[in-house]
């Protein structure tokens, strides 16, 4: 069923009941539906729906639509300026073919453990706007994703925007990375951070988060809070990192034995806290 | 039981095509089994090989990750819209041939429309430009490099051109 308006695709999905699945890119969905992983009686398909398809910029958030494709994010050179960790993460997310038709709601949606964007959304606390019949309600990053492929969205509730905060500071810089077997694959691990310095140089603000060592993505804002007022040096740093790493609770599979995941996970973290410390010294 | 049918009407290569679908048909199956656009490959069916791709209003999407009915509306290129309207071939597709870049020629479809749709934007790409463009296609017999060098020879021919 094609959905006209948000509105509708609620509707859609309240007659439904739970054997219904909404359909944006369908960079994950059709691939499961393809191996039988999944298969639902009714998709909604809301790619023709304008009004999910927008970046609106604003003093202290940046709203984003949820069928906004990946590709809008990644070539906004505004948005790049004031939430430059989006750009960052889409780098690695898929191959040009799949952020050409992948969503960012959509991607928050399927909530891969390993995936890009939920980890970018940990690290920001980004707020999901869920839409039902009922209204709409507001859910952070850290309460929506909830386990492998599941949040805290209803089967009746359409994510219909990510507000994602703008962090004002003008020393404020972060960074994406991760080890994956091949460039566009899912992250064996992957670590973000976003720094903020003071006038004095000291930190003022940082978040860092990690994904694939467990079920969701994750951040630390206690173990961040150990940074303020730093100018993070090795041994913080290294401190921060490998008790981050110590509370992963990684599966071993034929990619990577869960030693290895905590091992890349340590190291990961202090490679973009350093990165993002060093790019927030260096603005100018 | 009979399967519920949805009119569509996609461009497809500057014809406008009508069809009635059913709901699962995917896009890529439309085009190779209905249209007869064999020249569009079927690799893995999940999005992984890169074989299927053409272009959806211009930009590259995986044909088996979409369904038909999703296309009503839109604009399709297959690896046949980029040969001249007499059938001969592109500069790139030319340029694959000089270049050999192509051996069993499985992959050449989604290389095609992924090197065209890199060059529409970035007349003279730079190598890793290129293997950024192709880097969600899978080739299991050249080993790339020829493939790089077919879309560097098509962008220094066309840039000759202009």
């Amino acid at each position: 069923m094609r959905a006209g308006s948000v509105g509708e695709a609620c509707e859609l999905l309240r007659e439904s009941g739970d054997d219904v699945k909404l359909i944006a890119g369908g960079q994950s969905l059709v691939p499961m539906m393809a191996m039988r992983l999944t298969r639902p009686g009714r998709l909604v398909d809301i790619n023709e729906i304008a009004a999910l398809k927008y970046i609106a910029i604003e003093a202290d958030v940046v709203r984003i639509g949820a069928c906004t494709r990946q590709c809008v994010l990644e070539r906004d050179d505004a948005l790049a300026a004031r939430v430059p960790l989006l750009r960052q993460a889409l780098a690695w997310v898929g191959h040009v073919q799949t952020r050409n038709r992948g969503t960012v709601g959509g991607s928050l949606a399927h909530a891969d453990p390993a995936a890009e964007l939920p980890l970018a959304a940990q690290v920001l606390d980004a707020k999901m706007m869920l839409r039902s019949t009922a209204g709409v309600r507001s859910v952070p990053a850290g309460e929506f994703f909830v386990g492998p492929l599941t949040t805290a969205a209803e089967p009746h509730e359409c994510l219909e925007e990510i507000r994602w905060p703008v962090w004002s500071g003008r020393r404020t810089a972060s960074v994406f990375t991760e080890v994956s077997r091949r460039h566009g694959d899912f992250a064996i691990v992957a670590a973000a951070a976003q720094i903020a310095l003071g006038d004095d140089g000291r930190c003022a603000r940082a978040s860092f988060g990690l994904s694939g060592g467990g079920t969701t993505p994750l951040a630390f804002p206690k173990l961040a809070a150990r940074l303020m007022g730093t100018r993070l040096e090795e041994a913080v740093v290294q401190s921060v990192a490998h008790d981050a790493a110590s509370e992963l609770d990684p599966g071993s599979d034929l990619h990577a034995s869960a030693g290895y995941r905590k091992h890349l996970a340590a190291i990961l973290t202090a490679r973009v806290l350093h990165a993002a410390h060093a790019q927030a010294r260096n603005v100018k | 039981m009979s399967e519920t049918l949805y009119a569509i009407a996609v461009d497809v290569n500057g014809t406008r095509r009508t069809a009635r679908v059913p709901a699962r048909l995917s896009l890529v199956d439309w085009l190779r089994e209905e249209l007869r656009l064999t020249g569009t490959h079927v690799g893995c069916e999940h999005g992984i090989c890169g074989a299927c791709s053409v272009m959806l209003d211009g930009e590259p999407v995986r044909s088996c990750l979409m369904y038909a009915v999703q296309a009503d509306g839109h604009r399709v290129t297959t690896v046949e819209g980029l040969a001249h309207s007499d059938g001969s071939l592109s500069v790139l597709q030319d340029s694959f041939c000089q270049a050999h870049g192509l051996q069993c020629g499985y992959c050449t479809p989604g290389m095609l429309i992924a090197a065209q749709s890199l060059l529409d934007t970035t007349p003279r790409p730079t190598d890793e430009q290129i293997r950024e463009a192709i880097g969600g296609n899978l080739c299991r017999c050249t080993g790339y490099q020829q493939i790089v060098d077919a879309v560097q020879h098509a962008a220094a021919r066309l840039a000759a051109k202009t």
